[in-house]
């Protein structure tokens, strides 16, 4: 299998099914000429046209709406915005359009769409460009919410995006992009809602999304040196979410630790461990616990960014203290 | 209901060309007002169905009104009383595979466009025969067979949709057009601007058409709007504008015909302002006068109600005889009896459908 990074598997996915569906076009800022700020379209003007990969003023609230009006009339937009954090001008039409139109129509208009752009934290960006929205997204029903961590994940959901007759948000996690990993070649379509046990393990169980995905798989590499094994539960969609797949790890290992990029309140972990406590309450051996971003807005200078953001270290505190090993 | 026929004094008549808003000096701000031709190019048939389109808007919403206080109708009611030669004058000029799109003001454009009178009531009344199921309701009526792309609850929100409802049709380089309703006060938001912009820059064959009432809910534009002439904003998008009379069915079709052959040919869109008057409140918990305007102010324009300078007009050219008027009312009045009693006899959703139409199912 081919080993190509997190963004060449993004561009696989997009230049695969724009190639597959003539309705599918991609838009937003930078994406044609400049080849895509993350450089996830590099090449699709070329070969697509600039009818179908479009420039976009920086007008996020007008393009998203663009994009739900042309889902209306039967196109399937593709809708890029530079990062998450500026989709905030937008969320009006993800949220009070795309979200329900299909319900406040009656069943009339779906949306076949996609919103998509890099997601959560990256290095020393401060507080308005780093940070993770997917508890905000996941909250509304009517949108499915994709958060792939890895290479073959990111293609292959972000193929079951662009297939999907519901408006899909895809979080792309901005220090993923250079990441690599085996990517099946050609038809690669990985089913939205399905979670994927990455790591096994017998003594307690981290479950988690998106970019924490390489950090639980880190976690579980360090403490098998000492002997501790982990599941490690990768949710891929955290709207809906696996249940099944929580509770199954869960059931095994009786202890559970919930590792997230976003703040504590509200967070998606606050969801994960409600279905924990719901499915395994007999199971459970240890309160479960949670890591996440600290609660404060995103600090600039390093060793205060470092000890804001979840990590590894925070990580293996958590799992050792279910076990009560600390 | 106060919106019953009453004469028109001469005066009003003579006052027609300048607009709705002729007790402010409003009427006066149009940048390119276009003389409307007395009939335009109607037949005499084609002004009788202009008529009973209006008609059937203005019995059928005051049916909404007693519903309403009956407890038939819930939530937010929005009514479009006076303001139908709007809906009739524009939805008379477009093609059925064109695409109207319209804020919550949304009624009297539905029926105008031929959604049926049944299905509207039976939504207001929130039952499973409605439009939308009974999961829109008031603000929401979406009909799909009418290309009817919906009531949008938001403030300004649809004007971007309406853009891209104008992308996909060149996307499919097809010759249809988008038309879109919005308020005087949506131009003051984000989402026209942005819209405007987006739709002159990518040659969008898109007719923004501007309802201008002269109140948002309760601020008077004077009171919102840095400058009242809406129309200019047109000009800074590279755009055509005009300013109608809203309440001559007339002068609505001769403009937007002007802008449907301008998005068919040009594919260029069009910013279009409608003056116009609410001869209601901005919905059913505000009082129609006494609060941010005066009783006086609000009969001084119902004394242009575009029905009665449709009729006064016809029947100064001796086309309509008492008889004929009467038997058209009574037509609409019978409509919307009908839909009132549909909408009665008609069952709620069933329970289970609270969680249908949230996803398409995909699982097949």
């Amino acid at each position: 299998m081919a080993v190509v990074t997190y963004r060449e598997a993004l561009t696989q996915a997009l230049r695969e099914e724009l190639q597959r569906d003539d309705r599918v076009f991609l838009m937003g800022e930078e994406v044609a000429q400049y080849n895509g700020a993350y450089k996830v379209s590099k090449g699709l003007l070329d070969e697509f046209g600039p009818m179908r990969i479009v420039d976009t003023p920086i007008t996020e609230l007008g393009f998203a709406g663009v994009g739900v009006g042309a889902a209306m009339v039967g196109l399937r937009p593709i809708v890029e915005f530079m990062t998450w954090n500026f989709a905030l001008l937008a969320l009006d039409q993800v949220v009070n359009a795309a979200a329900k139109m299909l319900y406040m129509s009656g069943g009339q208009y779906n949306m076949p769409m996609v919103f998509r752009g890099p997601n959560g934290s990256a290095l020393q960006l401060s507080a308005q460009h780093s940070q993770a929205w997917e508890s905000w997204l996941a909250h509304i029903p009517g949108l499915k919410v994709c958060t792939p961590g890895t290479p073959a994940d990111a293609k292959g959901l972000l193929k079951a995006a662009i297939r999907d007759d519901n408006p899909v948000v895809f979080l792309e996690g901005e220090m993923l992009y250079n990441t690599k990993g085996e990517v099946p070649e050609g038809e690669h379509v990985v089913p939205i809602g399905v979670a994927e046990l990455k790591h096994e393990g017998d003594h307690c169980s981290i479950i988690t999304h998106g970019k924490m995905v390489l950090v639980a798989m880190k976690v579980a590499d360090e403490l098998a040196k000492e002997g501790i094994t982990l599941d490690v539960v990768d949710l891929r969609t955290v709207r809906p979410i696996d249940v099944e797949a929580i509770a199954q790890s869960v059931q095994k290992t009786n202890r559970a630790v919930v590792l997230e990029e976003g703040w504590e309140i509200c967070g998606m972990g606050s969801q994960v461990v409600d279905f924990i406590q719901r499915e395994c309450f007999d199971d459970l051996d240890a309160p479960v616990l949670r890591v996440h971003q600290e609660d404060v807005p995103m600090p600039y200078a390093k060793n205060l960014e470092r000890a804001a953001k979840p990590d590894a270290a925070k990580t293996i505190a958590a799992v050792k203290k279910v076990l009560y090993l600390d | 209901m106060s919106t019953e026929a009453k004469p028109v004094p001469p005066q009003a008549q003579k006052r027609r060309e300048r607009g709705a808003g002729s007790g402010d000096g409003q009427g006066a701000n149009a940048q390119q007002e276009n003389k409307a031709p007395d009939f335009g190019a109607t037949t005499p048939e084609e002004r009788r169905a202009l008529l009973k389109s209006m008609l059937l808007q203005r019995r059928f919403e005051e049916r909404c009104a007693e519903a309403y206080a009956l407890g038939k109708i819930g939530g937010f009611c929005h009514l479009y009383i006076g303001q139908e030669a709007i809906s009739t004058g524009t939805l008379s000029m477009i093609r059925p595979d064109d695409y109207v799109i319209t804020a919550y003001r949304d009624h009297g454009q539905a029926l105008a466009r031929g959604v049926s009178p049944r299905s509207i009531m039976a939504e207001l009344f929130g039952r499973d025969t409605g439009c939308s199921g009974g999961k829109g309701g008031s603000m929401h009526i979406f009909d799909k067979e009418t290309n009817f792309l919906g009531g949008h609850g938001i403030v300004g929100a649809h004007v971007p949709v309406a853009a891209g409802v104008g992308f996909a049709i060149k996307y499919r380089r097809g010759n249809q057009l988008c038309v879109c309703f919005f308020g005087e006060a949506a131009v003051n938001i984000g989402a026209f601007h942005e819209a405007l912009n987006l739709a002159s820059l990518w040659d969008l064959p898109v007719i923004f058409v501007i309802e201008n009432n002269r109140y948002g809910m309760g601020t008077a534009i004077s009171r919102s709007t840095a400058n009242e002439d809406v129309v200019v904003r047109a000009q800074g998008y590279r755009m055509v504008g005009e300013s109608i009379d809203g309440q001559d069915v007339f002068a609505v079709r001769d403009a937007i015909g002007r802008a449907a052959e301008r998005a068919r040919k040009e594919k260029r869109p069009t910013l279009l302002e409608m003056r116009t008057y609410r001869f209601m409140g901005h919905s059913m918990s505000d009082a129609v006068s006494g609060t941010y305007r005066s009783k006086e102010e609000l009969e001084e324009n119902m004394k242009r109600d575009p029905i009665l300078l449709l009729h006064n007009r016809m029947h100064e050219a001796g086309e309509l005889t008492e008889g004929e008027l009467h038997k058209i009312d009574d037509e609409a009045k019978a409509i919307s009896q009908d839909a009132w009693d549909y909408a009665d006899a008609s069952p709620e959703p069933p329970l289970e459908k609270l969680y249908t139409d949230i996803l398409v199912d995909t699982s097949s």
